[in-house]
């Protein structure tokens, strides 16, 4: 069964489309990708399945439920976990806080008994601990638990973000590009722990700029340019599609063009 | 062994307040010491709706005026005794928090200040103008709690000054465990969390309106009982006690001490008590002198004076 229905998706900002009628599907252990330029709303894409913003059009399904427009915290407690591009982390927790929150919906009891500080508040929180440890390790910040949050460097950041969301042992799981600011071994670090959580069962939907790691991890790729799909399908073939070579594959090499253009004007 | 943070806290605050008395130059100072403790329990609920949960409340007062009014008008009215009113008042703090709260809680920043500062506004005047139940502006008599003549009968005699004392310290010790408990917990967590980003918060499950609300409604009943203990120990009670000032006071007592921490708003909350106490002597320039410390701690001890003192003197020792 699928789990993921996207169907028409759509939002406009002042008038201007964001994203328009996006569609596609995803199912339990799969791993999806959307890939395109800067500016073609794939976060908005992700904001919009996971509650942060509400659709203008389209409908969103998930196991079967009609999710369309449901706020974040109802979508986590029907599987859905996500990160975020720009960082949205709780600087002034330590590591290990931010990755315990991710256990709040297993750890939660009643205010009453976390105020006195019952046994069974206490059970809690200390499996919640045991559990976010270990999520640390898997993620390489072990070392790190007790620091602030804030002090940690960018790319540690990423893969605390993954971490807690991973707290939530999600069916469905959204990375806005996981590996973005982190150097080459930690980028195949990421992609080997996204494969794994994959082979355990859990839908992920991928951003990622890294096309090696998209081509190589992604079963179906959807591809987004100016808020519209211009394609989607295996890696293989959209890697070959005209239009997506030139929307972006070809922007990318404009902007490399670009680049060595400025590289030049400099000397 | 270590110990907890938690208990670190705890401890340092019993140790204080058993030896403070041997240094009081005279019975006064428990009256003193009373006000501060009675002000720190509800600067300890700021701790948890503005540390934790990172939202203002300018209303506070408000609550301090439901609990001290229920200690002088449901013992007339209802015929509780007024340790139970401590009770009632805390109750209809809670539920008139939950009423309050729900709307107001929506807003962000310096919306919820104005509108938070408009519910406090709003319970003073009630309380001022409905003279035929409260008295109006000269305020009422409260009963007697009658506790301490329950213990003296028993053997147990104490000065009234040493009787509020030993209750306000024991509900400050209570209060601030109450606390210090919620703080690492699930809710704590939660409330921290949003403090930190709404948007993340809510993407790990967690219903940040309810999240607030709890926080809320927790911090309303902190001043409620603060209230309460006020028109107790005072055997009377005039419509100041829920006046903006007094909210004011609160979140200043909060934010100086160092509002992130337990500690710190006790700290803040001693601080502010005392302070205008030691610098009567200065006379006219008592407010002039106060308004420049909490100038200067601003702005050079942003997180607050406790935390600022403690790194400050880390950088030394380091
Ligand atoms: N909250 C918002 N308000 C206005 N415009 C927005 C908002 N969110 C996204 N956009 C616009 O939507 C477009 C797509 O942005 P985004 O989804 O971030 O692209 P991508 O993630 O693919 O780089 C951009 O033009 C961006 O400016
Ligand atoms: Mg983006």
């Amino acid at each position: 069964m699928t789990l993921l229905t996207v169907e028409g998706l759509g939002i406009q900002f002042g008038g201007v489309k964001a994203v328009n009628d996006v569609g596609f599907s995803l199912n339990p252990g799969e791993i999806v990708s959307i890939i395109g330029p800067n500016g073609a709303g794939k976060t908005t894409l992700f904001n919009m399945i996971s509650g942060v913003y509400t659709p203008g059009a389209g409908k969103v399904t998930l196991a079967g439920e009609d999710v369309t427009g449901m706020a974040p915290f109802l979508l986590a407690r029907r599987g859905l976990s996500r990160t975020f591009q720009n960082l949205q982390i709780f600087q002034s927790m330590s590591v290990l806080e931010n990755v315990m929150s991710g256990f709040h919906l297993r750890e939660r009891g009643s205010v009453l008994a976390d105020l006195f500080a019952w046994p069974t508040a206490r059970r809690r929180a200390r499996a919640a601990e045991g559990d976010a440890r270990k999520l640390l390790e898997r993620v390489g910040l072990e070392r790190a638990a007790e620091r602030e949050a804030g002090s940690l460097s960018y790319g540690s950041l990423k893969r605390l973000e993954i971490a807690r969301a991973l707290a939530l042992d999600p069916r469905l799981l959204l990375l806005d590009e996981p590996a973005a600011g982190c150097n080459a071994v930690e980028t195949e670090e990421i992609d080997h722990l996204i494969e794994e959580i994959a082979k355990a069962g859990t839908a992920i939907l991928l951003v990622e700029h890294d096309m090696k790691m998209v081509m190589r991890i992604s079963k179906h790729i959807v591809v987004l340019d100016h808020g519209e799909k211009i394609a989607e399908g295996e890696p293989a073939v959209v890697s070959r599609d005209p239009r997506v070579i030139e929307a972006y594959l070809g922007a990318q090499a404009k902007d490399k063009a670009m680049g060595e253009e400025a590289g030049h004007a400099e000397h | 062994m270590r110990i907890s943070p938690k208990m670190a806290t705890l401890l340092t605050l019993s140790v204080i307040m058993l030896i403070a008395p041997f240094f009081f130059p005279s019975a006064y100072y428990f009256r003193i010491a009373s006000l501060v403790y009675v002000n720190a329990l509800a600067v300890v609920g700021v701790v948890i709706l503005t540390g934790y949960a990172g939202q203002i409340s300018l209303g506070h007062a408000g609550f301090a005026g439901i609990g001290g009014y229920a200690c002088a008008l449901a013992p007339v009215y209802l015929g509780l005794h007024p340790a139970a009113s401590v009770v009632f008042g805390a109750l209809a703090s809670g539920v008139m928090a939950w009423i309050v709260g729900r709307p107001i809680l929506r807003l962000k920043g310096y919306y919820l200040a104005v509108a938070s500062l408009g519910f406090g506004i709003l319970v003073s005047m009630v309380l001022t103008n409905e003279i035929a139940v409260t008295g109006g502006p000269d305020g009422m008599k409260v009963a007697d709690l009658g506790l301490r003549s329950w213990l003296s009968e028993r053997g147990l005699s104490l000065t009234n000054g040493q009787f509020w004392y030993t209750i306000t310290a024991l509900l400050l010790l209570a209060g601030a465990w109450l606390a210090l408990n919620l703080e690492n917990s699930a809710t704590g967590r939660a409330l921290r969390a949003l403090h930190g980003s709404e948007t993340a918060a809510g993407t790990v499950g967690i219903d940040v309106a309810s999240a607030k609300l709890t926080a809320f409604i927790i911090s309303a009943v902190y001043a409620s009982v603060s209230g309460s203990l006020i028109a107790l120990m005072n055997r009377m009670i005039t419509p100041d006690i829920a006046g903006y000032m007094h909210s004011i006071e609160m979140v200043t007592m909060a934010v100086l001490g160092g509002s992130a921490s337990v500690a710190g708003g006790v700290f803040g909350a001693a601080i502010l008590t005392l302070l205008p106490q030691a610098l009567t002597s200065f006379d006219q320039y008592e407010q002039v002198t106060l308004g420049l410390i909490m100038m200067l701690v601003m702005i050079f001890l942003r997180q607050g004076l406790l935390p600022g003192l403690a790194s400050l003197l880390k950088g030394r020792g380091a």
